[in-house]
């Protein structure tokens, strides 16, 4: 029995290469791991091991030959102390040619917005009230749910979001951390995997960087590159955004980090309904979810549904204020700014329709575009930078669906670009404020 | 080692005797890795097999040998060189095979390569590509077997490269705190891609890198699949048994280069021949069994079983077709 051995592909890009020498002679007896010849390329010279044992019968490609293809026959073994015989070996059957891939599917057409479900009577709660009771709920409901951070437990959060918690639940399932969030946060990745549901709280997102790498390449692929079968149901939450003078490194919004990940969902919740219902809905989802807080809007008192059964499906927007003049999208504590400005726009006869996303993974493209549709002129507002932020996604879906219908070039209000100041008047003046949000209507409409 | 033979006194009165049965069927674990690796290096060479592709051969005993002292529903995750974890594990040759090549028989379905695999069903966790990051993943594992209050232990396992990371050490810290079933492992091949730990770790002796921790660690020679049976044995049984976290530094070495696309020029070659021809762990497990009396027809039996599993995974990795177009959009997210 023959077999031929084959020019080698030795790194991921090589397709030919120079055959520099033979180590090994017609004759010689190898071994497999044998070092029989030596190969150039552009980059390196390699050494080429045998695969399998016996005699070199036939070399067929001279040493000092140049530009040898990869998979060309370069010698002949004899394996079993068979005796060569020159019949020609079936060469390897051809990489199969991947088919051209397929350009990405149009967007899909938009179906009519879904309005919230009534949900009956509420009562005035604050949006840390709302977190909470949204995590004690589910924390009663499923015990795989637990939550881990910086001060969670015995300090009761360092924004006391997770008051009575530890009491309630312990202190298996409430876990102070060290301030290691690289290492906490993959712990919690880790556990995911294997079936807990951790609610991961960052003492803000700033401090989320340190743990980008987890959040990403971990929560989020792994689902995707082990073939479905391991998923992540994880939260990742806390403050995101700018708080009150606490200066550039403690003042970033991430909202357009995170949107940019297939394999995460994200939600940014503005009253206290929202905290508790999409909290909710992010402790039952099966995959990973960002859930970016807002500290200003933590002591803020909303009316917030009582039932039990309270939840916000992620993925669906909420028109805050109705109006037909002209759009207004915004998520967070934008969502009071934009609320203030619709106010003002009113009293001048302008009737704006404000839009809550509420999730920002997937989008709610849907209600965004029936309103743009109806009022025919869209601004978005978002606290964050503005080169490839949210407002510049949703502009370009209303392009995408609604073109035809804008009367008007979209405007995007948005936090300046650059890192944020400490000094209280230059911080006000880098920060949207609703006399923006009017003046950028005012403009189109 | 000292330690775990120390410890194996203290538990009997006399050496025990080598399990030939044992031994025997982790020369058959190690062989069949290393044929594998071969196959893949082959299939890689045919162009059969892309991108990153780092194979194992020469470290078979670190993880053969720990496998011997886990039981059902430990669990196992590792870095990017991994196709003989998932071989210990159980994992079908088929399926990881397949993997390579990114065909829909492998275990990713294709999606995945040769860094990124996974079963659910084997408790293997992955088959990691970014350095380190399997290490605080690994002492999640621990953490989830801690908070089901069950029995279970994570190995985890990692290179000497990685060794030196805030992630691992933020890891230990976790882990030793909390007193988490984790054993970690790092695998001393000796060389992070080209630079020797000697210019990569200021740290001489890892298995003292836990000390600050409390972490109690052993050297062991990763050359010998008995020697790191034994101390596999020790630190599991500390796990098993509430103590917390253990390292072992298991000392090994890699034939190969760093990946497919190294030509390892940062080495001798006399140093690799040396390794090879003198402390080969099949070689050593081979010489051990034939002391105690198997005979050639056994090797050879083993030998044939090997080599048909390995053709057969790599007649399947190039039948099997390649993934469906449909399947670029699935597994992106669960159904909620």
């Amino acid at each position: 029995m023959a077999t031929q051995i084959l020019m080698p592909a030795l790194s991921p890009t090589m397709t030919e290469g120079k055959l520099s020498r033979w180590l090994k002679h017609v004759g010689d007896d190898v071994r497999a791991g044998d070092v029989i010849a030596e190969i150039e390329t552009d980059k390196a010279t390699m050494e080429v091991e045998a695969v399998d044992e016996g005699k070199l019968a036939q070399i067929l490609v001279a040493e000092g030959s140049e530009g040898v293809p990869v998979n060309t026959p370069i010698a002949v073994l004899s394996v079993n102390g068979e005796a060569f015989t020159a019949a020609p070996v079936a060469a390897p059957s051809p990489v199969a040619t991947p088919a051209a891939p397929k350009p990405a599917p149009a967007p899909e057409p938009v179906a009519a917005p879904v309005a919230d479900k009534d949900w009956g009577p509420t009562k005035p709660t604050t949006v840390r009230e709302a977190l909470r009771d949204a995590m004690a709920l589910e924390m009663r409901r499923d015990s795989n749910v637990f939550l881990l951070g910086e001060e969670v437990a015995q300090y009761q959060g360092a924004y006391k979001i997770s008051q009575g918690l530890l009491d309630e639940f312990g202190p298996r399932r409430v876990i102070d951390t060290p301030i290691t969030e690289h290492g906490f946060t993959g712990m919690a990745v880790g556990a995911a995997l294997n079936g807990l549901k951790p609610i991961v709280e960052f003492m803000t997102f700033n401090f989320a960087m340190q743990a980008m790498d987890q959040i990403i390449n971990s929560a989020a692929k792994t689902l995707y590159m082990s073939g479905g079968q391991m998923g992540c149901p994880i939260v990742f939450r806390g403050p995101n955004g700018a708080a009150s003078r606490v200066g550039a490194q403690h003042s970033q919004c991430y909202a357009s980090w995170y949107a940019h990940v297939p394999g995460l969902k994200v939600v940014s919740p503005w009253s206290s309904a929202d905290a508790k219902g999409l909290l909710r809905s992010a402790i039952r989802d099966p995959n990973p979810v960002i859930v970016l807080e807002n500290e200003i809007l933590y002591g803020q008192t909303f009316d917030c549904p009582v039932d039990d059964d309270f939840i916000v499906p992620i993925g669906q927007a909420k028109i805050e204020r109705a109006g037909s003049h002209v759009t207004i999208v915004a998520f967070s504590v934008m969502v009071g700014v934009a609320l203030k400005a619709a106010e003002t726009l009113a009293e001048q006869g302008i009737e704006a329709e404000v839009i809550n996303l509420r999730s920002l993974r997937p989008l709610d493209t849907d209600t965004v575009v029936a309103s743009v549709k109806k009022t025919n002129r869209l601004v978005t507002v978002e606290e964050g930078w503005p080169y490839a932020g949210i407002g510049a996604e949703v502009v370009m879906r209303v392009i995408e669906h609604a073109f035809d219908w804008l009367d008007a070039p979209p405007v995007r209000v948005h936090g300046l670009d650059v890192p944020l100041p400490y000094a209280a008047n230059l911080e006000k003046l880098a920060l949207p404020q609703p006399d923006w949000v009017v003046d950028a209507v005012k403009k189109i409409v | 080692m000292a330690q775990a033979a120390e410890a194996r006194k203290r538990g009997k009165s006399k050496e025990p005797a080598i399990d030939r049965d044992q031994l025997q069927q982790a020369y058959r674990s190690m062989l069949l890795i290393r044929r594998f690796e071969e196959k893949a290096g082959q299939l890689y060479g045919m162009g059969l097999i892309g991108g990153f592709c780092h194979l194992y051969i020469g470290q078979e005993a670190v993880v053969v040998g720990l496998q011997m002292a886990t039981g059902p529903g430990d669990q196992v995750i590792t870095s990017y060189r991994d196709h003989g974890h998932m071989l210990a594990c159980g994992m079908a040759a088929r399926g990881v095979m397949a993997e390579l090549t990114g065909r829909s028989g492998g275990y990713s379905h294709g999606k995945g390569g040769s860094m990124h695999m996974f079963s659910k069903s084997e408790n293997f966790f992955g088959g990691h590509g970014i350095v380190g990051a399997q290490v605080s993943l690994g002492t999640g594992l621990a953490f989830s077997n801690w908070y089901r209050g069950n029995d279970r232990v994570s190995l985890t396992y990692f290179g000497e490269g990685a060794s030196n990371q805030g992630q691992v050490y933020e890891s230990f810290n976790l882990a030793a705190l909390m007193k988490l079933p984790v054993v970690y492992v790092i695998e001393n091949n000796k060389y992070g891609m080209g630079t020797s730990v000697d210019r990569a770790s200021a740290s001489k002796d890892l298995s003292k890198n836990g000390v600050p921790w409390g972490i109690p660690g052993l050297q062991v020679d990763g050359m010998d699949v008995l020697a790191v049976k034994d101390a596999a044995e020790q630190a599991v049984a500390a796990c098993r048994t509430g103590k917390g976290p253990f390292l072992l530094e298991v000392k090994t070495y890699r034939y190969r280069g760093h990946s497919m696309s190294d030509p390892a020029r940062y080495r001798t070659r006399e140093e690799v021949q040396m390794m090879r021809t003198q402390h080969d762990c099949i070689e050593n497990a081979r010489h051990k069994l034939e002391s105690l009396g198997v005979e050639e027809t056994a090797f050879k039996a083993i030998d044939d079983e090997v080599k048909g599993i390995i053709q057969d995974a790599a007649d399947f990795a190039q039948s099997s077709p390649e993934p469906a177009e449909s399947e670029l959009w699935t597994d992106v997210l669960l159904e909620a």
